[in-house]
């Protein structure tokens, strides 16, 4: 395909869309399906059909909104005005969106559904990454196209240099979205750099941090971003070859990638000579089958390799020494979804955004003890605060707000009295968290933090791969010892013993997953101390949480 | 394997049982790559609904791998059983979204009422009780999967509820019309 083919088929596509007088579009991922998306966008298809509105009305699935305790979510777009979001709908319902809008009849149970326009979940975010979620149709490349879709691949092809491309990153102040923060401008560079016949590009879709799911949202909602972006690393570093790995949960993920990938390949924008030039580049999916460890990118590359998922000693880097002993770029999945918005809009747009030394925005999944749950998109630096207070609407029943948990297993909590910091990769560092791939679990009163940190230490004991042994055996006494605090049997001893063997777990283990899973108790402990006191010393959950079964053993001193 | 490479099929299985076709299907498509073993197991647990021993030394034969390299794939990773699973599965998610909503309750309750520990299934094989690390569904929690649909929400005793209906005979209704696609890695 050449660059006026392209312009002309995303003409052609706003052309179509702008003949319908109407647009519904009916939120049609994850969340939403399950909360019955699926009967609602049949009702509305129905009830256009049974009002001969086909040629007026045009109805559309897209991705996911962000309010997902919501769902299902339907968006009424007409020319000319303001969208209009339902909350709730359900198959009655969704006739009466006909009702109202087309006939002009009163549907007061509807206008009860509609979502405020100055709702604050809405107006305090900054959508880059997830711009075109709720927006396109992620199943139809043309309705990506219209929206400018693979421009920026296009753009890249022609007026840059794989050297620019890199450097525009490291302009753009991009860091990786799967957990580290490495800044992407060095790593493709590093890549771009290192001596190879084959290099390959993975993106990391392997999200196993509980209470995360930004990655599976933002390749149900715009696959086709995800794409370009690999896309355009592929030519920055020189390589052909793509791989998304994509994690065994996320079966509709990996339907709309594959489906994604055929569309883009049958136009020429994937595949040999992409766009004219002398670039080919291929994307294939893999698939996990279930093993936390494999996000870590050493492991990860082994599972696309066959093999257990064990990760291997760096250096080498997978950046020298990967896929197939060959350079490999791995980056996570939303960082991807970064980069059509740093070639397109320019690096200095995207630095604009952000703090001194986290730029751009940052994609969380809201969860736990907020009244709005869903996957919202911040400017990096807005306060925990107004994260839980304006977008999440404060905590059910009024109930005070504890701690905020972030970047799951590896991450830690935060404590009320630090509501008003910025959230940004050094601030959350310090305060003995780290930013993580984007979960972020909001928790009461009623949530017991020694019970947090044994339900975070029993993940990582039942996800440890069993290759080395600090983490293999540390997580399970880890384990053991939260046990025993939480079921009245641990002794003050028993917390010294804790944290002798935090240090050592942290300090010896091979991977990333045994040096960050003491977090979760360094800093309960750091800010919650009293908690482990009170269950030890007195037998008392503050929370009202655990049960108190046993006794600590009484072992005679002779 | 030693006697890896001789002969393409195996005659006492691959010959007759039709299940064997799906995975020779993976195998064909993926050129009897060894990269492609867990795609192959998928394929394989997919047609026979676990791992049993023959069809992981069939898929050792074919891709010309010792038995207990694919042996060491196929207990590393969650998705694979070796062993059958019951005719229903009622999956808890444990993320922590699910954890904070005490999930935790409803597994114990299953567990109580089914007498089955989690991983296993009953003796009679009707009820699997699996659980999961998040699956994604943190705005539901806590998160059921059940008869392949996705129930949010959920509370011990409604669970537990659905689970009789279904074990009688009954059927879900549509209780949550999400229908989860099956996982296929083709
Ligand atoms: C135990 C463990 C689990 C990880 N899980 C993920 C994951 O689910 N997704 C992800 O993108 N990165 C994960 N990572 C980080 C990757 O190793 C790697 O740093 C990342 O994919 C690099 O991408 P980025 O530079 O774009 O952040 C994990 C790391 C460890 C140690």
């Amino acid at each position: 395909m050449r660059q006026q083919e392209l312009m002309e088929m995303a003409q052609n596509e706003r052309d179509r869309q702008s003949k319908y007088r109407c647009r519904l579009l009916c939120c049609a991922s994850t969340p939403c399906i399950s909360s019955g998306a699926l009967a609602v966008e049949e009702a509305l298809k129905k009830a256009v059909e049974a009002e001969g509105l086909q040629a007026e009305v045009e109805t559309v699935a897209t991705g996911c909104l962000g309010p997902c305790s919501r769902g299902p979510l339907v968006t009424v777009r007409q020319q000319g005005r303001s969208d209009i979001i339902y909350e709730g709908v359900t198959p009655q319902l969704a006739s009466k969106i006909i009702d109202k809008h087309f006939k002009g009849q009163a549907a007061p149970e509807l206008e009860k559904q509609a979502i405020p326009e100055d709702w604050p979940f809405f107006a305090k975010q900054t959508k880059l990454v997830l711009a075109e979620s709720g927006n396109v149709d992620p199943e139809k490349i043309d309705s990506y196209l219209a929206q400018n879709g693979f421009t920026a691949l296009l753009h890249a092809l022609r007026e840059m240099t794989p050297e620019e491309v890199c450097a525009e990153m490291g302009k753009s102040g991009l860091r990786g979205r799967g957990g580290a923060g490495f800044p992407t401008g060095v790593k493709w560079d590093m890549v771009r750099k290192a001596p190879g016949e084959r290099k390959y590009v993975v993106a990391n879709g392997d999200e196993g941090d509980p209470g995360a799911y930004m990655d599976r949202t933002l390749m149900e909602s715009d696959p086709f971003r995800v794409l370009e972006g690999m896309a355009i690393a592929g030519y920055a570093v020189g390589a052909d070859q793509g791989f998304i790995y994509v994690r065994g949960e996320y079966p509709l993920a990996a339907k709309r990638l594959e489906k994604a990938i055929r569309q883009a390949e049958r136009k020429g924008l994937l595949g040999s000579r992409i766009l004219d030039s002398n670039f080919n580049f291929r994307i294939d999916i893999r698939m996990g089958a279930g093993a936390f460890v494999c996000g870590e990118e050493t492991a990860l590359m082994q599972s696309i390799m066959g093999r257990r998922g064990q990760p291997v000693p760096r250096p080498p880097f997978p950046a020298n020494r990967g896929l197939w002993g060959s350079p490999t770029l791995i980056n996570n999945v939303e960082t991807f979804g970064n980069i059509t918005t740093v070639i397109s809009k320019g690096a200095t747009f995207y630095a604009s955004y952000g703090t001194e030394k986290s730029k751009g925005a940052k994609i969380f999944a809201l969860a736990g003890k907020v009244n709005n749950t869903g996957l919202i998109e911040v400017p990096i630096g807005i306060t925990l605060r107004e994260i839980v207070y304006d977008i999440g609407g404060g905590i059910p029943g009024g109930r005070p707000f504890k701690a905020a948990q972030t970047g799951g297993p590896s991450g830690g909590c935060i404590p009320a009295e630090y509501l008003d910091v910025p959230i940004d990769y050094e601030t959350l560092q310090k305060l003995g968290s780290i930013m993580g791939s984007g979960g972020l679990i909001v928790m009461d009163d009623q949530s017991c933090m020694p019970d947090v940190a044994k339900f975070f230490m029993e993940f990582c004991m039942d996800e440890s791969c069993g290759k080395c042994g600090p983490c293999r055996g540390g997580t399970v006494q880890m384990h053991r010892i939260l046990d025993k605090i939480t079921n009245g049997s641990a002794t003050m001893e028993d917390l010294d013993r804790l944290q002798e063997l935090c240090m050592m777990v942290k300090e010896t283990s091979l991977c990333g997953l045994g040096q960050t899973c003491p977090n979760p108790i360094y800093s309960t402990l750091r800010y919650f101390r009293d908690e482990y006191e009170a269950h030890i010393k007195h037998h008392q959950c503050p929370a009202g949480v655990c049960q108190f079964t046993e006794k600590p053993l009484k072992i005679a001193v002779a | 394997m030693s006697e890896a490479g001789q002969g393409k099929k195996d005659a006492g299985n691959g010959g007759e049982d039709p299940r064997y076709k799906g995975i020779d299907r993976v195998l064909k498509r993926l050129q009897f790559k060894q990269d492609g073993l867990i795609e192959v197991l998928t394929a394989a647990q997919e047609a026979f609904g676990y791992l049993p021993e023959e069809v992981m030394i069939y898929v050792a034969r074919q891709l010309k791998l010792p038995f207990s390299w694919v042996y060491g794939v196929a207990t590393f990773y969650h998705f694979f059983s070796l062993k059958p699973q019951g005719k229903h599965n009622a999956i808890v998610c444990l993320g922590t979204a699910c954890y904070v909503g005490r999930a935790n309750d409803i597994v114990d309750a299953i567990s109580k009422e089914y007498s089955v520990e989690p991983g296993h299934t009953t003796p009679d094989g009707e009820l699997t009780l699996t659980t999961t690390r998040c699956l994604g569904c943190c705005g539901l929690a806590p998160v059921v999967v059940f008869e392949n649909q996705v129930l949010g929400k959920e509370t011990p005793e409604g669970t537990v509820g659905k689970i009789r209906t279904v074990l009688a005979g009954g059927s879900l209704g549509t209780v949550a019309a999400g229908q989860v696609e099956e996982a296929s890695a083709t």
